[in-house]
């Protein structure tokens, strides 16, 4: 396929309206095959203004006259005006950029193209392979093994070559393991709590379905693992589905373990809002935050009204519960829910930053969201398929990492020295979540961007964001290491919304 | 002191009011003539002014003994329990005493003593001179005069002696004026604004309904519409309802927030306030400020007004002064919106309250042009209530005179500005305009619920770790560290001085040297101040999990083996 063939009209004079405080721009406007240019001519001073077409989220046409005006609402929640000279290219230009902004296939996409001075292919892939996260499990503890029995995939599509296992499993018993879980989600070690000799587990759920199926080697997986921190130890299982839920989904062979048999653990169940629900209450604060002249109490029956804060609390307080499990308690947590890339990542990369100091690093950090998210199968493609604003209608699309970056930042909050990059990370990562130069955040999982040769392709963020003119940017100036848990407040009072997102570009005053 | 009975009360707990837990501190609680005071095993001690307790109740006895909850005025709720009801009982009708004296003479300013002469009691009054501050705003000048008409309170009682009148106003139309107006608070100078363009002025006055436009030539009316004392009354109770539920969800608070009408009571004062700021600055136009009795809604606009017009209020000396003259001096019956004596529960409106969380909002939005903090606002606020300092009891000044409080009583803010140091804004830049015109943006989201205020004693919901203080302590450390630089060049120019030739001696290299005395303690003081962890506790300031709300689940943890029935019990509780 061409790109040429989806732009209309080479170009169109125009001016861009870009907020209320920034004054407005002139020139010619241009769509190349991923960018809107705007050229302000030869004798302006300004630069050239540059938008990547797959950040635009939705799209309105306007004409009126012999002019006509197209509105941009982009992923990362900024509006711009496009004020176009002539019906026809009005009428052009939308209709590419519309094809344009909703391409689908990963390998034209701009991250196989956007080639940045100074950064090297391959540069920083390389950084966190599952391997190096073993080297330092592996030097607290021999109890756990790095498995390649996923090596092809084969196994478990969402999960990446090598995973951290039980040394007293062999490969043969993950294999069944894999089939009585869903998508092949057995449980593997996402955090050794060295202090505690415990650990947090992920998996999916298992697959019991209505005849209560059991599967031995997964009943054995969960008992070497308490065999392997320490006698007597006693695990927790935490379920982020209701106990309704849970017995529900064994209607369509899902399940929940069975007390009897996986001894010496216990079920808890903490529901998490996930999928449309989440996206709804994310579509719905980001309305909220669009009015500016709203009476107080429209404003915070809005804010009420979108349960977004109150998901925020849920997300923190279940990820203190599985951390507080382990670091008080000294018990194994395994996390659970249905298909265990959504919610379920929300609580172990949160509990590791309660617990894990080296996670509150701007390296620990980067490295957590590749192992915990990236890695570990969370299906960005289609998760951050659309943003807020899109009128398309939504099939998989939900705001979790989005939820794990505002919980990230309620922490900062409430440890302003304890993190080491400030609010400008989390910025970024939602920015380049949803659209991005770089291939970090691309597909769905290890396989598929194994199958696109996303690593050898494209640039990595962390390579981008860790060049020091970046970095400047990014880091928390008041940053003191601390070896401690952070335990953050998570009543109502303590929670705030993160103004920094959400009205980045709409609050007036911000840069006061 | 007749009204105490037990003085000390052994093995009581004080409870948590977020914790679900139960968990509890045991200690020891003393009754004095002044405070409420519980000292812990820790050896922590927690002091309760009498006059700082707007209720006092006892729950129904429980196995582990007599519950005693107490509200404070300044937003402390503690939850005691008494193991011996005789004990609760003696204490609970102490406090209903102590906490409700019917004189003034029984508060705590007529025997509160810092240890300080007379001389220095009276220089303290004389810290803050309204006299002063009007010949700083430029009157008396042509067409502002100073008015002898009250001087002895005889057109109006509960305005101070001295007012500004305009100069072609004069005796029998002020009398005139007087007995049009509601207790007789006709219209008087508050602020006058100078500038080199233009000269306007904010002035106040009281009516009851309102004046007939034909009447007046070249005025206009705007009603802003602030509400009254007993809806701002009722307000405030809903808000504190709301944030005193255990286990609040999300939801709850936010639209108990919005039920109560708080914040939105807030803006519509600080659009008033806005209002009259633009009228006088844009329009160049003279503003009269009035509500009903002009003693609550007149004083919030005015000062506040007067606060975003010039920056000489939004110092600390200048916000003591704005504070004196539209508050103090012209009348804000502090002693009938506080509840300073058992009397009229109606009268009590947290007026004053509500014009220092407008100031606090616009903190929050202007950070860099206040010279004070939070902590002083919080500080002022404490005492409103407390009765320990002269200056807010009464209603008004010739109520105050009648009272000798500058004999008898301390003035609050000498004390305040010996502590300045705790009340300095870290981020304030002082080269701003002397007339740089704050305007703050109103909408909706800018208004916040100000947390450190309403649970300044609820420890656990504060974020673990203050910027402000690491701020306070960089500040400090430079300031050391200039000193250090400033010592060690006046000594190099002392030794170039001496050895014309350059040659460094052995002592003056020594003086540079990193393990040089002076450098070594300014280290020491970095390491000290800015390691914000606790190591003996394991935790980062309070940060527990204990402390905060999802501990109740570790009660899950606790049982050993737990039966189907209770875990699924637990489930319910978890899920609901």
């Amino acid at each position: 396929m061409e790109f040429s063939e989806l732009i209309r009209t080479g170009r169109a004079q125009a001016k861009l309206l870009r907020g209320p405080e920034v004054p407005p721009l002139h020139g010619t406007l241009c769509v190349t095959g991923h960018h809107l240019l705007l050229s302000p001519g030869p004798q302006a001073t300004s630069d050239l203004w540059l938008l990547l077409l797959r950040s635009v989220d939705s799209i309105e046409k306007r004409v009126s006259g012999d002019s006509g005006t197209i509105t941009l609402r982009c992923k990362d929640l900024r509006v711009l005006q496009l004020d176009i000279e002539g019906v026809e290219a009005t009428l052009d230009i939308a209709r590419s950029i519309e094809a344009l902004s909703s391409l689908e296939s990963v390998i034209t996409s701009f991250p196989f193209f956007y080639r940045p001075k100074g950064l090297r292919l391959g540069d920083a892939w390389h950084f966190h392979p599952p391997e190096r996260y073993y080297k330092r499990v592996d030097r607290e503890t021999n109890a756990w093994r790095l498995s390649e029995v996923n090596e092809d995939f084969s196994l478990c599509p969402s999960y990446p070559r090598a995973v951290i296992v039980p040394r007293a499993v062999d490969d043969d018993a993950l294999e069944r393991c894999a089939r009585f879980r869903q998508g092949g989600r057995f449980p593997v070690l996402s955090y050794h709590h060295a202090p505690s000799g415990t650990v947090l587990l992920r998996s999916s759920q298992p697959l019991t379905g209505p005849q209560k199926r059991r599967c031995a080697e997964d009943e054995e997986l969960l008992r070497a693992v308490l065999a392997g921190a320490r006698p007597g130890a006693r695990g927790f299982i935490l379920d982020t589905r209701s106990a309704q839920a849970a017995k529900q989904a064994r209607m369509t062979g899902g399940g929940t373990e069975a007390r009897a048999a996986y001894p010496g653990w216990k079920r808890l169940h903490r529901p998490l809002e996930r999928g449309w629900p989440l996206q709804e209450s994310f579509v719905r604060l980001v309305e909220a935050c669009g009015y500016l002249e709203q009476s107080m109490d429209c404003w915070r029956s809005r804010l009420e009204a979108c349960h977004w804060l109150g998901h925020v609390k849920e997300a923190l307080s279940t990820a203190c519960l599985a951390a507080q499990a382990m670091e008080r308690e000294g018990a194994c947590v395994l996390v659970h829910g249905a298909e265990g890339t959504d919610s379920t990542l929300l609580v172990t990369s949160l509990a590791q930053l309660i617990l894990d100091p080296s996670s509150r690093t701007m390296a620990g950090f980067q490295e957590l969201v590749e192992r915990e998210w990236i890695q570990a199968g969370h299906p960005f493609q289609l998760r951050c398929a659309h943003s807020a604003f899109s009128h398309a209608r939504p099939k998989h699309e939900a705001p979790t990492f989005l939820l794990f970056l505002d919980c990230v930042w309620q922490l900062g909050r409430q440890f302003p020295l304890l993190l080491e990059f400030g609010e400008g990370l989390l910025l970024a990562l939602f920015e380049h979540a949803y659209a991005s130069p770089f291939g970090t955040f691309l597909c769905s999982s290890e396989k598929e961007r194994c199958l696109c040769e996303v690593r050898t392709r494209t640039h990595s963020l962390w390579s981008g964001l860790n060049q020091p003119k970046e970095q400047r940017k990014l880091r928390n100036p008041l940053y003191v290491p601390s070896p401690l848990a952070i335990w953050p407040s998570v009543e109502p009072q303590s929670l705030r919304l993160w103004q920094g997102l959400f009205l980045r570009w709409t609050r007036p005053n911000l840069q006061r | 002191m007749e009204h105490i009975r037990t003085t000390k009360v052994e093995q009581v707990k004080l409870l948590d009011r977020f914790s679900t837990s139960n968990k509890s501190l045991t200690g020891t609680l003393y009754l004095t003539a002044t405070h409420l005071l519980f000292i812990d095993s820790h050896q922590k001690e927690t002091w309760i002014l009498h006059h700082h307790i707007a209720l006092v109740e006892k729950l129904a006895l429980t196995t582990s003994g007599c519950p005693l909850v107490i509200q404070c005025k300044n937003f402390r709720i503690v939850h005691f329990i008494v193991p011996r009801e005789r004990d609760c009982h003696d204490i609970y009708n102490s406090l209903l005493q102590l906490s409700k004296q019917a004189k003034y003479e029984d508060l705590y300013a007529f025997s509160y003593n810092p240890k300080q002469n007379d001389m220095e009691r009276l220089q303290g009054w004389q810290l803050i001179d309204l006299a002063e501050e009007y010949k700083r705003m430029g009157v008396p000048n042509s067409n502002w005069q100073l008015s002898d008409g009250n001087r002895e309170y005889k057109i109006c009682e509960t305005y101070p002696r001295e007012l500004y009148v305009p100069r072609i106003a004069s005796k029998p139309i002020i009398v005139g004026s007087s007995k049009f107006r509601s207790k007789g608070r006709f219209p008087v100078l508050s602020y006058y604004h100078q500038n080199k363009e233009l000269n306007a002025m904010a002035n106040r006055a009281a009516g009851k309904g309102y004046e007939n436009e034909d009447n007046y030539s070249n005025i206009r009316f705007q009603f802003v519409g602030i509400e009254n004392i007993h809806v701002m009354r009722s307000s405030l109770q809903k808000l504190l309802e709301v944030n005193g539920t255990k286990g609040l969800s999300v939801s709850d608070f936010y639209s108990g927030l919005e039920s109560s009408g708080w914040l939105r009571h807030i803006k519509a004062v600080m659009d008033a306030a806005i209002f009259l700021a633009k009228a006088i600055m844009v329009e160049n136009a003279s503003v009269l400020v009035h509500c009903s009795d002009g003693w609550d809604r007149t004083s919030q606009v005015c000062s506040l007004g007067s606060l975003l017009l010039d920056s000489y209020y939004r110092t600390i000396k200048g916000f003591m002064v704005l504070i004196e003259k539209d508050w103090i001096s012209f009348g804000h019956k502090f002693s009938e919106r506080c509840g300073h004596l058992d009397g009229d529960p109606k009268e009590v409106s947290p007026v004053f309250t509500q014009f220092l969380e407008c100031v606090w909002h616009l903190t929050e939005q202007f950070p860099q042009d206040f010279e004070f903090n939070e902590a002083f606002l919080l500080q002022i606020h404490e005492h409103i209530h407390s009765c320990q300092f002269g200056n807010f009891l009464g209603n008004c000044q010739k109520e105050r005179e009648e009272l000798k409080l500058k004999e008898k009583t301390y003035s609050l803010w000498p004390f305040l500005l010996d502590d300045q140091k705790k009340y300095l804004n870290p981020l304030y830049s002082s080269k701003s305009p002397k007339f740089a015109v704050l305007e703050p943006n109103t909408v909706s989201f800018n208004f916040k619920f100000w947390r450190n205020m309403y649970h300044q004693f609820d420890r656990t919901l504060h974020p673990r770790q203050s910027v402000f203080n690491i701020i306070m302590n960089m500040n400090e450390q430079n300031k050391q560290l200039e000193k250090d630089i400033k010592d060690l060049e006046s000594k190099i120019k002392q030794r170039k001085n001496k050895q014309t030739d350059g040659i460094l001696t052995k002592e003056l290299l020594h003086s540079v040297h990193p393990e040089s005395p002076t450098l070594k303690t300014s280290l020491c003081f970095k390491e000290q101040t800015l390691l914000p962890v606790n190591h003996a506790l394991r935790t980062i300031e309070g940060s527990n999990p204990a402390d905060n709300r999802y501990s109740e689940y570790a009660e899950e943890f606790s049982k050993s083996e737990p039966g189907v029935v209770s875990l699924e019990c637990g489930v319910a509780r978890m899920t609901c």
